[in-house]
């Protein structure tokens, strides 16, 4: 603080202050304060908010626990909330999301890394780069085009001869949510484990060669190490954007598909219960953040790694 | 064996570019299809009458001018505010710059549904207790951009605090020693080395404010922009002029990458031209 004082004068440095501080506080931390204490409200007509009603409750938090539905899984069957299973469903695509993301990104770091012509990357991460600056929403629509029942994806398959029959693709649960999001969010892990893999020193990978390794041990031993942090960021970015994402899962997925986040909108715009619509937004929050340092734990990475 | 294996990875990236690029030339010849929904099979001939039909689309023009609107504004904030932020990281030490460091990193995460639903009840509550009909206080757009902002400025600020290291402070030492003001110094020194990063932020945030959905979806009151419109218009049956309209982002996109690429093949090309004649000089001397 003192050398900014120093070298830039009171003035411009209460201007950055002022700045940083309404960033902070006005469009972060107030905010979600003010959703963490509306979370707790009931939702009242106008006239009554602030009135004997206006008390604080876990009300909105139990609502996630009403009615049930019979699932059957292994051979049990037992009942569960709608929406437990709905964020249980959620949590466990995103992780479907990730791995997925996960296996079609890492052959493309290394290669990107370690076998193209250094002299033609640019042009490659260039093309990489053109999906990602258009919008997320024609992406997904794209998919839509592309999975419908008389699309093109069908009429290829049929030419082909791979199927006999059209698949309905947006009718088999969370398939297309899955296709989607896989589509969207891969090149946030490619280019974590890009980074990681780039900084490892060649002369590793040929030492482990000569001295025999087969190269399948070469990547468990030498590459997949060494890329750990790199990984672990590309997992934690996916991972909290398909949990998050709201647009794949509302065009792309089926009758029998429902994302968590569907059920906040659903409170918030056609209920028009902000409060309820607050509660469950800060569970989102509070839950996947739990479930990535959860992770974070199980697979020995410091919060430190990532942010590099 | 080796050659087998790098083949394989040749066809591979090959395979792995066709799956990022075929969706958006499907999209693309959707917009030619004389269908009335948008799809490439069966083709039914060539027309471009999506594209005048776009034109004519009102309210998708003015979501379009909404996007630009709400992009430009949450650009020229971030790099406000991200680079101030930058600025001041990079100048401070210990406990508070963890902290401040942890909290900036951590918007990034943050679902964008939380964002637009805390930011649209802040803002509404405020107007409520203050009792006013003030328009910054209702849903609406404006709110979208903070709502956009307060991650997006993270974003300039990591690439305007990479820039940061390596700046030599004592270029400032000097002007100051010399006599320059304090504006000076921010203004001919410390900013036209972070320009490159600032323009950089620049349009990351504009881009990142035209890809987003979930803030505004929270936050625009009866307001479109260009994903919102397009969202309802999936759901409610769809024609393909959002296909005409996606072409033209696609041409323009391609067009911009082109641009680069030419450019960086000639930088390229005139710093080996370089090179070489300084080794030719070196073997002249020799």
């Amino acid at each position: 603080m003192q050398d900014l004082l120093r070298r830039y004068g009171p003035g411009l440095t209460l201007i950055m202050a002022l700045l940083v501080a309404f960033w902070l506080l006005m469009l972060v931390i107030i905010p979600n304060m003010t959703l963490f204490e509306q979370s707790f409200r009931p939702y009242l007509p106008v006239t009554e908010v602030g009135g004997p009603k206006d008390v604080y409750s876990f009300d909105n938090y139990l609502k996630v626990f009403d009615g049930s539905i019979e699932r059957s899984f292994l051979g049990y069957t037992f009942s569960v909330p709608v929406h437990v299973l709905t964020f249980w469903l959620t949590i466990w695509y995103s992780m479907v999301v990730t791995v997925l993301c996960f296996c079609l990104a890492y052959p493309l770091a290394y290669y990107m890394a370690k076998i193209v012509q250094p002299k033609s990357l640019p042009t490659l991460i260039l093309l990489l780069f053109i999906p990602l600056w258009v919008s997320e929403v024609l992406r997904a629509f794209a998919w839509w085009i592309i999975l419908a029942f008389k699309g093109p994806l069908n009429a290829l398959l049929l030419a082909v001869g791979l199927i006999e029959d059209p698949i309905r693709w947006t009718n088999m649960g969370y398939t297309g949510v899955v296709i989607g999001l896989v589509y969207t969010y891969v090149l946030f892990m490619l280019f974590p484990i890009y980074n990681a893999i780039q900084s490892l020193d060649t002369n590793q990978i040929e030492a482990a060669e000569d001295l025999g390794a087969p190269w399948w041990k070469i990547h468990w031993r030498i590459v997949l190490p060494h890329s750990k942090p790199g990984i672990a960021s590309g997992s934690v970015m996916v991972f909290m954007l398909s949990a998050g994402s709201l647009l794949v899962p509302s065009i792309l997925g089926s009758t029998t598909s429902q994302w968590f986040t569907q059920t906040i909108n659903q409170w918030f715009n056609d209920a028009l219960d902000w409060n309820t619509a607050s509660a469950y937004a800060f569970l989102l929050l509070l839950l996947c953040t739990l479930f990535v340092s959860l992770a974070m734990w199980v697979f020995r990475v410091k919060l430190s790694d990532i942010a590099k | 064996m080796h050659r087998f294996r790098q083949n394989l990875a040749h066809l591979y990236m090959v395979l792995f570019l066709i799956f990022l690029l075929a969706p958006l030339v499907v999209m693309s010849g959707a917009a030619f299809n004389e269908s009335k929904l948008p799809s490439i099979v069966p083709w039914r001939g060539f027309t471009t009458m999506w594209f005048t039909e776009m034109v004519q689309d009102q309210r998708m023009m003015v979501a379009f001018a909404n996007t630009l609107w709400v992009a430009v504004a949450v650009a020229i904030i971030s790099i406000f505010v991200g680079t101030a932020s930058a600025i001041l990281i990079n100048s401070i030490a210990g406990k508070v710059r963890t902290l401040l460091y942890g909290l900036m990193i951590s918007t990034i995460l943050i679902p964008g549904v939380v964002i637009g639903i805390s930011t649209m009840i802040l803002w509404t509550k405020m107007g409520n207790a203050l009792g006013t009909e003030f328009f910054l206080f209702n849903p609406g757009l404006h709110l979208s951009v903070l709502g956009q902002v307060s991650y997006i400025a993270a974003m300039v600020m990591l690439l305007v605090l990479a820039r940061l290291q390596s700046f030599d402070a004592g270029l400032e030492e000097a002007a100051l020693d010399l006599g320059a003001s304090h504006t000076q110094v921010m203004r001919r020194i410390l900013l036209p080395h972070l320009y490159p990063a600032i323009g950089a932020g620049a349009a990351v945030a504009f881009f990142q404010s035209i890809e987003n959905f979930n803030v505004t979806q929270f936050t625009r009151g009866g307001a479109d922009t260009l994903t919102v419109y397009v969202f309802s218009q999936v759901r409610s049956g769809i024609t393909p002029t959002i296909n005409a309209l996606a072409f033209l982002l696609i041409c323009v996109t391609l067009v911009l990458a082109l641009v680069y690429e030419i450019n960086r093949r000639r930088r390229a090309r005139i710093e080996a031209a370089r090179e070489a004649e300084a080794r030719r000089a070196e073997e002249a001397m020799l």
